[in-house]
Formats: C-alpha cells, sequence, structure tokens
C-alpha cells in the first residue's frame, strides 16, 4: 500500500518471478502457480502473502478456487512518481538506442 | 485453470476517503472528468438502466446496461465497445467496481470479465485503469487530479 512495502516486495527474485508468471497467465491457482517452480508450497504461500500485502496481486474466489491476478496499480503510481515527471519519452528513446546497440554487438 | 474461457484483469487501490464519496466521484460526471480523461459514464443508474461512457468531445465510447447497484458497495455494469470495431466484435464485457470500508481507508476493487479467451478489449482497459485509478486517489486525497499529460 506504501512504497517501502511495494519495494521490499519487489525486491526478491522468487517474488519477481511469481509476478512475471501472473503477467504471462493471469487468474493462477496456487497449485498452477507452483508447478515447475523450485520452491516449497510454503515458500509459495509465503510470498504471495507478502505481495498481496504490498497490494501487487489481488485475491478473487470463483467457486471453490482461489485465484491470483497481478495487480499493476501500485507500480503505476510508483511510474508516476518517479518515472513520469522525468519525461518518459527520453526515457523510452534511451532505452531504445541502448536495445539496438546491444542487439548490434551480437551481430 | 477452471474459468479457462475467460479474460480478467483486476485492479485494487486504496484510497483514504469515505464509501459515499468515492461512490459519487465514480458516477457523478463533475467527478470522473477530472480523473478520467475527461469522460463521464451516463445512466440512471437503476438496474437495467441503460449506460454510456462518453468521451469529452461527446463520441460515445462504450455502451451497456447497469447489471447490478447497491450504493455505495457496489456497480456491475455490461460493457460493449462502441469506437473500436475489432472490440466491438467481441461482444460485451463485464465491468463490476466493489467499494470495502477498512478502517479510514477504502478499498476499491474494479473488475473487468470478457467471457472471450485472450480479450482485446480486456488488454485495451488494462492500459486505462491504473491511471485512471492513480488519477482518482490523488484527486480525492490531495483535492487536485495528477497532471494529466493525454488530454
Amino acid at each position: 500500500m506504501n512504497d517501502d512495502g511495494v519495494f521490499q516486495a519487489l525486491a526478491d527474485a522468487s517474488r519477481r518471478t511469481l509476478l512475471d508468471r501472473l503477467h504471462r497467465r493471469n487468474g493462477q491457482t496456487l497449485n498452477e502457480l507452483c508447478a515447475g517452480l523450485d520452491m516449497t508450497r510454503q515458500a509459495v504461500t509465503k510470498h504471495l502473502s507478502i505481495l498481496q500485502g504490498a497490494n501487487l496481486i489481488a485475491v478473487q474466489r470463483q467457486g471453490r478456487e482461489k485465484l491470483h491476478f497481478i495487480n499493476p496499480v501500485p507500480i503505476n503510481e510508483i511510474a508516476e512518481r518517479w518515472i513520469s515527471k522525468f519525461q518518459r519519452h527520453h526515457l523510452r528513446a534511451l532505452s531504445e538506442l541502448k536495445k539496438a546497440l546491444e542487439e548490434d554487438d551480437h551481430e | 485453470m477452471s474459468e479457462a474461457a475467460q479474460s480478467t484483469f483486476v485492479y485494487v487501490t486504496y484510497i483514504r476517503t469515505s464509501p459515499a464519496t468515492l461512490w459519487s466521484a465514480l458516477l457523478k460526471p463533475e467527478f470522473t472528468q477530472q480523473y478520467w480523461y475527461g469522460m463521464q459514464m451516463i445512466s440512471d443508474w437503476k438496474p437495467g438502466a441503460s449506460w454510456k461512457l462518453v468521451f469529452a468531445d461527446g463520441r460515445i465510447g462504450d455502451t451497456g446496461e447497469v447489471l447490478e447497484i447497491e450504493p455505495p458497495r457496489r456497480l456491475v455494469i455490461r460493457w460493449h465497445n462502441e469506437f473500436r470495431p475489432e472490440l466491438k466484435a467481441e461482444g460485451p464485457a463485464k465491468c463490476m467496481f466493489e467499494l470495502e470500508p477498512t478502517g479510514d481507508v477504502v478499498k476499491l476493487t474494479i473488475t473487468h470479465t470478457s467471457v472471450k479467451a485472450d480479450s482485446k478489449l480486456i488488454v485495451a482497459v488494462s492500459g486505462g485503469w491504473p491511471k485512471i485509478l492513480s488519477n482518482l486517489k490523488t484527486l480525492l486525497e490531495t483535492g487536485k487530479p495528477l497532471a494529466n499529460e493525454r488530454l
């Protein structure tokens, strides 16, 4: 809910992996999120509760299942506060330049 | 996944305000125009009433009807895009607003669902809702909307 909580929740590779998985496919159950991950079910549950506490995921009940959804609102607030005011389009141009130059290096 | 055929996005924000103030901010044109890029929702706000979302220049963005209304807790709208042919072709989606007071803040949850898997409408609205909600939160908590680059 506050910026500290969001940054702390994001400062962990396992939690970012869980968010990436929800970004690829939104609305997954705990079982689906655990599948193929090198983490115990308890660890995934703990990480999900930290992400939920930071409002980065929302949990909804559908029938007998609890589905996890990525909630982009807190990340947008951080972007508005820390990025928009520093001219997002300049930053985008720079990151495109970096991408283009780095792709050239690999050729 | 049980509801595999659906596309759903969920947006949650906590706003330091009362459910009644947040409810008016969601429904009243003089409020929505300040945080929703000049748009307004027009309806008689009764179950079954027609509903439309209108751009600042008067064009109609979306139409539908009020499916459920329970002030100041819950509003469900059948949401049909009108201004982008590829989105209109998908048929109606459903948008649910839920307000839950917790302490001195209100938890606002917006759930936008299309019966179509990989809905383009849901992807299109997913770019808009986070910005609209950040604007709304700033407006209610400080009395001023965020600087609106897109206006």
